[in-house]
């Protein structure tokens, strides 16, 4: 799928924004992700055309961070944090949860496309242990009840 | 004493009109248009200030070595990445107080000749990085920031940049590496980045509660800020407090106080009422203590002298019901997830830590792991590349220093020796 005419407006506003091009990719990577739900190949090949920068370049910034994914994934990534405060709080419990509930292991996405859950390093939120980030929200003070209202509320944000 | 944490008295302070209101951007005005950009640098030398992101550098020392020739591009980074486990400090400065942050690293762009600086913020903080853009934003309109600052000639860009998921991006030179759009490994050094940082040229790099505390001390003086706290660990320190404690937060308080005082009474003791067993002080990169050490006081030298460090003040609490091996071997999943896979000793020694506790976790260990697990550490520590290597023996180090009998109780019964979750409980749970 082609990036839209709007991802491309900003990436090359990126492109001006900094004092050197190569600063523009991690920029326009963001952009790229925003726009395609994960980073594609024809996107980064597109990153590199609109930058002037080989495909090497690109490739090799987005293959060095944990927060792009190189494949598709559900609509909505569930990241739970399982960092130290968060796991002394129970959050390997709530992947447990999660994974029985969704019926999927770490890493897998369930059958309708919906949810990929993960295990990420800490959030920066320890206070509010155990935490989770589903798209831009971080979710906090979690339990299994609140996960429950959360995953109905993503459904129903998602058909609507 | 309550210093940046005035959004606690001053709740819509990240209004920039009330900020105004409640005296802000008048620091600004007092070094632009009363002080020399050497003044400045000597007040925060007088200050005392030392940088809050771990490693303490003097940073009015770290502003002085900038080279003072004008043709010479220079550069100001503030570090947002907060990535240390345990910490959530920086965040509270940002979303509560963020033109606290922009008048700081205009203060500080002035006093070292910087046009452009910009602020690296991890790829998590997606909100946070919007409300500093917004501020930013709003200062630029009201002539904070932009072309002939408050009608002097002093022009100043600052950009919020976002990382996207890399611990090693927080180390400054991997930090510059980021920024510039290639992978975010660390740098050799030297060159340091003072001379040649942020492409190629003289650049500071400061942590967000460093800078945060750049303009109270250009209000009220270098002498002022240096009465607060020890004689070498000067002002306050915000603590993030997190784990096992009743109530999680940040608390700012002056460097110096007492553990007991931060855990038992502003952390609100150990949740369920259990005794404390061990805290990490400064995030998972610095060596745990235990209740033998509570009467250490929050500054850089008492932490050292108790066989730690102060490092970002991200306290991670644990209870008498905690087993250690598994704590230990959560955090060195963390330093093995997150080697960046430049040098062998981090790489390489990481990933064997993690085997070796794991089995000692699971019963299958034997009792020349714990000092195979020493050997290791001391092996990577030093011999890496950047401190993420030694930041990862730390806790090894420190738990065996402290809990050999349990790591040897492990290996004898063949297994872990605490019941149920092992300390590993949601609350209540
Ligand atoms: C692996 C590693 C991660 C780091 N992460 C951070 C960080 O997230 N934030 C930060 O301010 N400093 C971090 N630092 C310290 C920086 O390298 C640097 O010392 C600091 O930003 C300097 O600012 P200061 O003098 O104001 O403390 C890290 C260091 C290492 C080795
Ligand atoms: S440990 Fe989970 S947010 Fe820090």
């Amino acid at each position: 799928m082609k990036i839209s005419g709007e991802a491309q407006r900003r990436i090359l506003d990126a492109k001006t924004r900094y004092p050197s091009r190569s600063s523009a990719i991690l920029p326009a990577l963001h952009i790229l992700e925003e726009d395609q739900g994960y980073v594609t190949e024809e996107g980064m090949a597109e990153i590199a055309g609109l930058l002037d920068m080989p495909m090497s370049d690109v490739g090799g910034v987005a293959s060095f961070y944990s927060m792009f994914m190189q494949r598709p994934s559900g609509t909505y990534r569930l990241d739970v944090c399982r960092t130290l405060s968060c796991a002394l709080l129970g959050s390997e419990h709530l992947v447990d949860y999660l994974s029985e509930k969704l019926g999927i292991k770490v890493g897998e996405t369930t059958p309708d496309g919906l949810f990929t859950l993960r295990t990420v390093e800490c959030l920066g939120d320890c206070g509010k242990a155990p935490v989770m980030m589903a798209g831009d929200t971080y979710y906090e003070d979690l339990t299994p009840e609140k996960l429950d209202a959360i995953l109905d509320d993503l459904r129903r944000k998602a058909e609507a | 004493m309550r210093i940046l944490f005035k959004h606690l008295d001053v709740p819509d302070i990240d209004d920039m009109d009330v900020y105004i209101r409640e005296g802000g951007y008048k620091a600004l005005e007092k070094a632009l248009k009363e002080m020399s950009p050497d003044g400045v640098i000597q007040a925060v030398t007088k200050s005392g200030l030392r940088g809050r992101g771990g490693a303490g550098f003097p940073t009015g020392k770290k502003w002085a070595f900038i080279p003072k020739d004008p043709s010479l591009k220079k550069y100001l980074c503030c570090n947002a990445d907060e990535s240390e486990p345990g910490t959530f400090k920086d965040r509270e400065l940002i979303v509560r107080n963020p033109h606290q942050l922009i008048e700081g690293m205009a203060i500080c762009c002035y006093a070292i000749g910087s046009e452009r600086a910009f602020i690296y913020i991890r790829g998590e903080y997606i909100e946070p990085a919007r409300k500093m853009e917004q501020a930013i934003a709003k200062a630029s309109n009201r002539g904070f920031l932009g072309e002939r600052i408050l009608g002097t000639d002093f022009n100043l860009q600052i950009q919020v940049y976002r990382g996207a998921g890399a611990y090693i991006c927080g180390e400054e030179s991997a930090l510059l590496n980021s920024l510039e759009g290639i992978r975010g490994e660390p740098r050799l050094r030297p060159p340091f980045p003072a001379i040649k940082g942020l492409y190629e040229s003289p650049t500071v790099i400061n942590n967000v509660e460093t800078l945060a505390n750049v303009p109270h001390i250009v209000l009220n003086g270098g002498e002022w800020f240096a009465s607060i706290g020890t004689e070498k660990s000067t002002g306050t320190k915000v603590v993030s407090m997190s784990g096992h404690v009743n109530n999680p937060g940040n608390y700012e308080v002056d460097m110096g106080t007492p553990v007991r005082e931060i855990i038992f009474e502003h952390a609100g003791g150990i949740l369920g009422g259990k005794r404390l067993k061990a805290y990490v002080p400064g995030g998972s990169s610095v060596p745990m203590l235990t209740e033998k050490h509570l009467d250490v006081g929050l500054d850089f030298e008492s932490m050292l002298a108790a066989g730690s460090m102060l490092g970002s003040a991200g306290f991670m609490v644990m209870n008498e019901d905690t087993c250690i091996v598994r704590a230990t071997l959560n955090m060195a999943r963390f330093y093995a997830h997150e080697s960046c896979g430049k040098c062998t000793p981090c790489r390489e020694g990481t990933s064997w830590m993690v085997e070796m506790l794991e089995s000692i976790e699971e019963g299958t260990g034997k009792m020349g792991y714990i000092d195979r697990l020493v050997d290791i550490a001391n092996n990577i520590n030093g011999r890496s590349f950047c401190a993420l290597g030694d930041a990862s023996a730390m806790p090894v180090l420190s738990s065996i220093e402290h809990f050999r009998d349990e790591y040897e109780t492990h290996v004898s019964e063949r297994g872990c020796p605490f019941a149920g979750d092992r300390g590993f409980a949601l609350r209540g749970g």
